[in-house]
């Protein structure tokens, strides 16, 4: 079940799957690269870390991600200034040699909610340096189309918090930034399980950036499957157009020509 | 010399270079990048760059995160 002719276009990439899956808190690497395959996705996610000098020799994520396979996007998860995630982007650009930027300023490490206006400082300085910018963004229509307006290749609205697993909390705010945009929205953050990842994609979402959901799951690679085709099966719902919901019954059946006994 | 490696300080050979350092650290320079004074190395200057006194150094890998 590929996604032939429905591919995800971000910036001058083109990916298979409209699914990003991210590289944290798996059981095990054995675990983690057997979800990423069971996902279908093409683009996987990083983050930037300084090595540890008492082990400078140590394997990197690198060493568990096939890049025939995979894009990297790696992030600048851990900021909480434009200037520490312009320096991050950077330095990930240097590491991995790509201009894709998952760009995420953090404003409170409680919420983990975004700090809207170092994000565009640090988006306007990225995109100006030539980078293909992805930010993490709240579920606001505004600063949506600001990143937009900035050049950013894609926005990220939040569906819920960063690894809480709420599923899509509001999806009307997601609806909205989804009608309003003309790059793609990708939901990051905030699905727990496939019906979340189905709604996400049934509103009209180009794609979605997940860890959590998948890698604290009971069984990761089975979770990934799922969803796979939760993702594979909001996009076609959304393609098809639903039907229009109604308050009574509309019976399926021929409602003439029925059979008659006798009563007593 | 003093020069402070990811926010460590550390007495370090005058004029080492950063290809230097990171051999000296054990690093393969494929799996790492590296900044001095908040602007990124890039790896062909690893062997030109030198690290002067009271720099500030960053060396940085791929880590798993969302």
């Amino acid at each position: 079940m590929a996604n032939a002719g429905d591919a995800l276009h971000i910036g001058r990439y083109a990916l298979s799957s409209r699914l990003i899956v991210g590289t944290g808190k798996y059981p095990s690497m054995e675990t983690m690269t057997a979800a990423h395959a069971a996902s279908g996705a093409r683009m996987v996610t990083v983050a930037i870390r300084r090595i540890n000098l008492d082990d400078p020799t140590g394997k990197t994520m690198l060493d568990y991600i096939d890049r025939e396979r995979f894009l990297i996007l790696p992030n600048t998860a851990g900021c909480y200034t434009a200037k520490d995630a312009v320096l991050t982007a950077r330095l990930a650009r240097e590491l991995l040699e790509t201009d894709l930027i998952k760009l995420e300023v953090i404003g409170d490490a409680q919420t983990l909610h975004p700090d809207a206006r170092e994000t565009l400082a640090a988006a306007e300085e990225l995109v100006a340096d030539g980078f293909t910018v992805l930010p993490y963004v709240g579920d606001d229509p505004v600063a949506c189309k600001q990143l937009e307006e900035l050049g950013c290749a894609a926005v990220m609205p939040l569906a819920a918090p960063i690894g809480s697993g709420l599923g899509i909390c509001n999806p009307y705010s997601i609806a909205v930034i989804k009608e309003r945009a003309t790059v793609p929205v990708i939901v990051d953050a905030g699905v727990g399980t496939a019906s979340d990842a189905a709604i996400a994609m049934e509103l009209g979402v180009d794609g979605l950036l997940m860890n959590t959901g998948i890698a604290a799951a009971r069984d990761p690679v089975l979770m990934a499957e799922a969803m796979k085709y939760a993702v594979l099966a909001g996009r076609r719902a959304y393609l098809a157009g639903r039907m229009k919901k109604r308050l009574y019954a509309n019976a399926s059946s021929p409602v003439d020509d029925l059979i008659e006994s006798r009563h007593a | 010399m003093k020069a402070t490696i990811n926010g460590e300080t550390r007495e370090l050979p005058d004029g080492l270079t950063v290809g230097t350092l990171l051999a000296e650290l054990g690093t393969a320079p494929t799996g790492v990048a590296v900044a001095r004074n908040d602007c990124v190395v890039r790896r062909s200057e690893y062997d030109s760059v030198r690290i002067g006194e009271g720099d500030r150094v960053e060396i940085i890998k791929a880590v798993a995160g969302g």
